[in-house]
């Protein structure tokens, strides 16, 4: 048993800190997310080449450092504290699990890129009616002679405004919620029939609802087998949800500390506002509440390489834990700032929006609860 | 004990109903449907349409202008309102300071002050919170100083600095606590000022909330002139009015029948929803739980409050037992919202207030709910923080220490 990081890995946790530390104050944050295009180009451009942590997750042959979800793990982390909003979990998470474990022609190629940081990925899977059932899809891809044509509406495609290529979900056979037939496609985001609807997220993120309206893509765009993919969008979110579980401890970490901080040096009634008992046992619970979310983020990462059923339980499980402990920290943390906490000049509440869009992420806590349910305890009747 | 309303409370209800459907204003209805922020104005119309009908004060005595209502119309009153989604009067002049005028005030006060606050004339805000004085009001700093005019007449001159004040970018007048003995104890030197807030010297400041909002302000008071006859009560005596005044604010908290309606919102929108089963939401055992427990926890603080204004009515104000409704109501509140955000899965991230509301992403119902829930964290940090409560139910209810 080891839980302990290589070098390497502290390495990249240092420089991923260091350089967020520098260049990604929280009043930077602020003023990247209120102007236009809404994200910082040249911060990305510094993972790619200054800190050259793109290709971190990505094996040697792929043009990668040869490591993997610990990796993703540590920087996601280290985004969380930071609240990074460009596109770690889109690109290199979620664009590169796609990449790696469906192995479409062109993959090498495309992750040579993503490494080089000149792609960028909006994983286009929810649609309006669907709720958490990646399965349930009304877009569809339709054979057209060597390629498909896309019709369909994605929702809330988080990176969108702003990616080279899109992800895709959709239907090349079976009904709206039928595991078969469901495949995924690589599409360029500029390409003709593609248009978006940009906005702002309550969190900072920008996204789109993007709309497909006879997208022609070539057989290539295939990723994963046609009518046959619905395992490893299964194995892809799952990897995005450790990730944003990483992300979660690093959101929670500072909820926790901000905190701690704040309440004591507040003083009301001559004395810090810590040294008032019932206020020790809240942030006490909230403590108890980051490690054990920290707890949870290792065990899915060690869990994501088993088989689909024990990591989709380890997933699920780490996922439940996280959202009871954003709700629980994230709204204490406001509460014990008092007034200072509902104002938007004080990152608290940036950190609070942050945690709480998480608790819905990739499906909410009752649906990773029915879910964990299902694979551990047995389908209801 | 029966529940039972008479033919006259029945009458009262097809009244109070119809009243709504004819007088509220349409302009109110579009710009709610629309999620879109009221104006001064808008705010203003529906209190001045009640004050027409005489129905603006009712919880006042009869000779301000109040309506004499059984406990059991002021019910009615507050379900038909929230069955309609009015918006509420806002409490700061009808609910917090009026009780305090009218208890503690001059004749020549009561006069001047009453009828603008009944007709919704003027608007006010409440001028208590500093920088360093939130929970611990007591330990407020802005200091008057009590002068002689070059007119022959006694002023304060006042500085310091609130915060917090709620739409006091509207105000027209505010009133605040402000020290005029900073040698005595904390609760000995305080009195109670009415300022317009027109008077030079007031500077107020935006405070941007986290879901984006206009809604509290600094508000900055430097050598501000204010004459003594508008002192309520005796100098040095505010304290008395403000915790007479908290009472009043905390009692008017509950929410209970808003509540029932966020609670049948809910309802309609997690039946619209489509769960991961399949079917409405709604039919989702664990969504269809939580709405379960949530309305019995709110059925209980309907009979809770029902006794609560039972007892007020039989000549006892609102105790500290209320503090009892201002924590649970508030909590009631703030898991409506999650209810809600919850329900509406990837919707509830869009963010559209800089855009319009009416920007046509994700179902209309579902626009806004986020910053519902942001914002609503505020209810069990203001009006004494839920800790503050459970502290004042501890020592005045249970006598521990
Ligand atoms: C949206 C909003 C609107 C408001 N509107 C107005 C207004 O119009 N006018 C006005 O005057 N004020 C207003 N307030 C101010 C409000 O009354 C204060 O925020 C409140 O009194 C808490 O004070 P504080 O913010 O300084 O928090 P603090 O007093 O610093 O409290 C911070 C935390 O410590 C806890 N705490 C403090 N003391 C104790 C204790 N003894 N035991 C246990 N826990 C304790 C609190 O419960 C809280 O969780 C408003 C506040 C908000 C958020």
């Amino acid at each position: 048993m080891d839980f302990s990081f290589t070098d390497e890995q502290s390495m990249l946790r240092d420089t991923v800190a260091s350089y967020l530390s520098d260049n990604y104050s929280f009043d930077a944050r602020r003023a990247a997310l209120k102007a236009e295009p809404g994200w910082r180009p040249e911060v990305w451009k510094a993972f790619a080449d200054e800190l050259g942590i793109l290709g971190a997750a990505f094996s040697e042959e792929q043009g990668g450092l040869g490591g993997g979800p610990t990796e993703n793990m540590i920087v996601m982390e280290e985004c969380g504290k930071a609240l990074v909003v460009e596109p770690y979990l889109g690109t290199v998470v979620i664009g590169g699990g796609f990449l790696k474990h469906g192995k479409p022609a062109g993959a090498d190629d495309l992750i040579g890129k993503i490494v080089a940081g000149e792609v960028i990925i909006g994983f286009a899977y929810g649609e309006p009616q669907a709720r958490y059932t990646w399965q349930d899809l009304k877009t569809t891809a339709k054979k057209d002679g060597a390629g498909y044509v896309l019709n369909g509406h994605k929702a809330v495609v988080i990176g969108a405004p702003y990616a080279t290529h899109l992800i895709v979900t959709a239907r090349t056979g079976g009904s709206q919620r039928e595991a078969n037939g469901v495949s995924v496609f690589i599409v360029d985001r500029n390409a003709k029939g593609v248009t978006t609807r940009d906005y702002p997220t309550v969190d900072g993120f920008r996204a789109s609802e993007v709309y497909f309206e006879n997208v022609s893509v070539p057989a290539e765009a295939l990723i994963g087998s046609e009518g046959a993919a619905l395992p490893l969008v299964e194995k892809v979110i799952d990897e995005a949800i450790a990730a944003t579980c990483a992300e979660a401890c690093g959101v929670l970490t500072r909820l926790h500390e901000g905190t701690l901080d704040y309440t004591k040096q507040r003083k009301q009634f001559g004395q810090p506002i810590s040294q008032f008992q019932v206020l020790q046992h809240r942030m006490v619970d909230m403590f108890i509440q980051v490690e054990q979310s920290v707890s949870m983020t290792y065990m899915a990462h060690i869990k994501l390489g088993e088989s689909d059923v024990e990591r989709a339980k380890a997933i699920s499980a780490a996922k439940v834990q996280i959202g009871k402990a954003c709700k629980f920290v994230g709204q204490n943390a406001i509460q014990l700032h008092g007034g200072m906490g509902m104002t938007d000049e004080m990152a608290i509440g940036h950190y609070f929006k942050r945690a709480t869009m998480i608790e819905g992420a990739f499906g909410s806590t009752d649906h990773h609860l029915a879910r964990y349910e299902g694979l551990s305890l047995g389908k209801a009747a | 004990m029966n529940l039972d309303f008479s033919p006259e409370d029945v009458a009262f209800r097809e009244e109070a109903r119809s009243f709504i459907a004819e007088n509220y204003p349409q302009i109110l209805r579009d710009k709610a449907a629309r999620n879109e922020d009221l104006t001064k104005e808008d705010y203003l119309s529906w209190h001045r349409i009640l004050a027409k009908k005489g129905w603006s004060v009712p919880s006042w005595p009869k000779e301000f202008g109040g309506c004499d209502w059984t406990p059991t119309q002021k019910y009615i009153w507050s379900e038909e309102q929230a069955r309609a989604d009015t918006i509420g009067i806002l409490p700061f002049g009808v609910a917090m300071l009026a009780p305090v005028v009218y208890t503690f005030g001059t004749p020549e006060q009561k006069a001047k002050f009453l009828p603008d606050i009944r007709d919704g004339n003027i608007w006010w805000c409440q001028g208590y919170s500093e920088p360093g004085a939130g929970s611990d009001l007591a330990s407020l700093k802005t200091k008057a100083e009590r002068v002689t005019g070059d007119d022959g007449k006694e002023y304060y001159i006042v500085n310091g600095q609130k915060t917090w004040t709620t739409l006091g970018q509207h105000a027209d007048w505010g009133f605040f606590l402000v020290r005029t003995d900073p040698d005595s104890k904390p609760q000995a030197g305080i009195s109670f000022l009415l300022i317009d807030m027109k008077s030079p010297g007031i500077e107020v400041r935006r405070i941007t909330t986290l879901e984006g909002g206009h809604e509290v302000n600094d508000v900055f008071l430097d050598n501000v002139k204010v004459p003594v006859e508008n002192r309520i009560f005796h100098e040095n005596q505010g304290w008395t009015c403000a915790k007479a005044l908290l009472a009043h604010e905390r009692s008017g908290i509950a929410g209970v029948a808003r509540s029932k309606r966020g609670l049948e919102r809910v309802r309609e929108i997690a039946s619209t929803e489509q769960s991961d089963m399949g079917g409405p939401l709604l039919a989702d055992p664990f969504f269809k739980r939580k709405v379960a427990e949530l309305e019995i926890d709110l059925t209980a603080l309907e009979f809770t409050e029902l006794r609560t204004l039972a007892g007020e009515s039989s000549g006892k104000g609102p105790g500290p037992e209320s503090s009892i409704l201002k924590i649970k109501g508030t909590e009631i509140q703030q898991r409506l919202n999650e209810l809600a955000l919850e329900a509406v899965g990837h919707y509830g991230a869009p963010y559209m207030r800089d855009l319009g509301h009416n920007h046509g992403v994700g179902p209309v119902y579902a626009d806004g709910l986020a910053g519902d829930y942001f914002n609503g964290r505020k209810t069990s940090i203001y009006g004494g923080s839920n800790e503050i409560q459970r502290n004042i139910i501890a020592k005045m209810v249970l006598g521990l220490g």
